[in-house]
C-alpha cells in the first residue's frame, strides 16, 4: 500500500506492507535512524515520535495509520545548527548518559511542555512515566525539563 | 517483533466498517488506536488476516452533554476524555480513571471504545463503566442496540458485541458532587493493574474490581455491606468474594485477594465512606 507522510517538513511517499511499523518506516524506509528501538512494546518510551505534534510511541503504530498525517523525528527539532531548546536543556543539565533513551526523552519532554507549559516538578516525573532510562538518570533529565520549561538554556 | 501479514481496510464512515465487518466476519479485527490489539498481533497472539482501521471516523470523537447523560463517541482518545471539562464536572470519577490508562503516549492514540470492546481485565476503564452503571451503544447492519455494561463483559478479552457490530457510544450517568475514588496497584508506572478498584457514590454506592477475575466485575458484597450500612474498612473485607484472581507472573491469586480489600477500603474512603 502506498503511504505519503510528511516526515519533520519533508513529503515521503513509499509503498509499504500494511504490517511496517511506524519506527521501522521512519528508520528504513526514511533512513532516519534518530528514532531507537528499545523495548518493542511500547513501554520504553525511546521509539517516541510526535505524530501530528503528540507525542506517541511509534513501535505501536502503523506506517499506514501515518498515511496522510505529520511525523515529528528528533532529527526534525534543531533549525540547522542550532539546537531546539529541549536538546540545549538535556546538554547543559548533563540529562543523558549512555544516550539510548534521549530521542525518545526528548520528544515525551517536549510534547510534555506543549500540554503543560509550566510544570511542576511532580508533572514532569509523571508526564515521563513512559519513558525509562536504564541508567537511571532521570534526576539530570527532569532538571533539563524544567529548565526548558523556565528558559532557563543557553546562558552559559 | 512484526505482525503476521494482514489486509489493511481504512473506513470512510461507521457504514463503511460494519459493511466490511459484515464481508469479512470473523478474520476481521477493528482498528482504533491500536493500543491494545497491536501489541497483541506482534506478539502473533492475535492474527487477523483483515484490519479495517476506523481511527479517523472523526465523527465518533465528541463528549456531549445529552440530558440526562453524558454521550461520549467511542473513538474519543483517552487524553480528550483526561482533559475535559464537561467530564471533570460531570464524571470526575471516568476523567480521573482515563488519566491512568497507560501513559502520555499511549493516552494520546487509545480511545475509550477500543479499551471496552477490547473487555481486558486488567484495563481501568471497563471497571470504572462498570461502577458508574454506563450503557454502550453499538451498530451492526441491523441497526442500533444498547448494552448495559453489567451485561457487556462476556469473558477474557470477550465482549457481548457481535462479529459485525461496531461499539459507537458510551453513556455515563451525570454524578456532579458524587464521591469517588479509583485506586490501581502496580510496579511500573505505566503498567496495568496488578489490582485496581472504582468506587461511585451517588445515591447508591457502586464498586467495581479491575483484574480480579475473566471479566472486569461489580463487588456485589461489598455494595450490599455497604447498602446495609457497614462502614468502609468492614465492607472492604468482603472485596475478595466472588472473585476469581488469575496467577501471572505480577501476583498470585492470594496477593491479589489481600490487595482487593485494601485497595477496596481506600477507594471507599477516599469516595466519602
Amino acid at each position: 500500500m502506498k503511504v505519503t507522510v510528511e516526515v519533520n517538513g519533508t513529503t515521503q511517499s513509499h509503498d509499504v506492507e500494511p504490517r511496517l511499523l511506524l519506527v521501522h518506516y521512519i528508520r528504513e524506509n526514511c533512513g532516519l535512524t534518530g528514532t531507537n528501538v528499545g523495548c518493542d512494546t511500547s513501554s520504553c518510551g525511546a521509539c517516541t515520535i510526535h505524530l501530528n505534534g503528540e507525542s506517541v510511541k511509534s513501535c505501536t503504530v502503523l506506517a499506514v495509520q501515518a498515511d496522510g498525517q505529520k511525523v515529528t523525528t528528533i532529527e526534525g527539532l534543531a533549525n540547522g545548527e542550532q539546537l531546539h531548546p529541549m536538546q540545549q536543556a538535556f546538554h547543559e543539565n548533563h540529562a543523558l548518559q549512555c544516550g539510548y533513551c534521549t530521542p525518545g526523552m526528548i520528544m515525551a519532554s517536549v510534547s510534555l511542555l506543549d500540554e503543560i507549559p509550566n510544570p511542576t516538578e511532580a508533572q514532569v516525573r509523571e508526564g515521563l512515566e513512559g519513558n525509562l532510562c536504564r541508567c537511571t538518570g532521570y534526576h539530570n533529565i527532569v532538571k533539563a525539563v524544567l529548565a526548558a520549561a523556565e528558559g532557563k538554556v543557553g546562558a552559559k | 517483533m512484526i505482525p503476521v501479514a494482514f489486509d489493511y481496510k481504512r473506513a470512510g464512515s461507521a457504514d463503511e466498517a460494519i459493511s466490511l465487518l459484515a464481508e469479512y466476519g470473523d478474520e476481521a479485527k477493528l482498528l482504533a488506536g491500536g493500543h491494545s490489539l497491536l501489541p497483541l498481533m506482534k506478539l502473533r497472539l492475535a492474527t487477523p488476516s483483515v484490519l479495517v482501521d476506523v481511527g479517523r471516523l472523526a465523527d465518533l470523537s465528541y463528549i456531549k452533554d445529552a440530558g440526562d447523560h453524558i454521550a461520549i463517541g467511542a473513538l474519543t482518545r483517552h487524553r480528550d476524555v483526561e482533559t475535559s471539562d464537561l467530564l471533570a464536572a460531570q464524571c470526575a470519577l471516568l476523567q480521573h480513571t482515563a488519566g491512568t490508562v497507560g501513559d502520555n503516549q499511549v493516552r494520546h492514540r487509545g480511545t475509550i471504545g477500543g479499551s471496552v470492546a477490547h473487555a481486558d481485565p486488567a484495563s481501568d476503564l471497563p471497571a470504572t463503566l462498570l461502577a458508574l452503571g454506563a450503557t454502550f451503544v453499538a451498530k451492526g447492519p441491523g441497526g442500533e442496540r444498547t448494552i448495559a455494561a453489567t451485561d457487556f463483559f462476556k469473558g477474557f478479552l470477550e465482549s457481548d458485541l457481535a462479529a459485525d457490530e461496531l461499539l459507537t457510544e458510551i453513556r455515563v450517568p451525570k454524578t456532579p458532587g458524587a464521591g469517588w475514588g479509583y485506586q490501581k496497584f502496580n510496579r511500573r508506572a505505566q503498567d496495568w493493574a496488578i489490582v485496581g478498584c472504582s468506587v461511585i457514590r451517588n445515591g447508591t454506592t457502586g464498586v467495581a474490581l479491575v483484574n480480579m477475575a475473566s471479566t472486569p466485575i461489580r463487588a456485589t458484597a461489598v455494595e450490599q455491606a455497604i447498602a446495609q450500612g457497614a462502614s468502609a474498612k468492614d465492607a472492604a473485607e468482603l472485596a475478595a468474594d466472588g472473585t476469581e484472581p488469575p496467577s501471572d507472573l505480577n501476583a498470585s491469586p492470594e496477593y491479589r485477594r489481600h490487595l482487593a480489600k485494601v485497595l477496596v477500603r481506600r477507594a471507599l474512603e477516599s469516595a466519602g465512606l
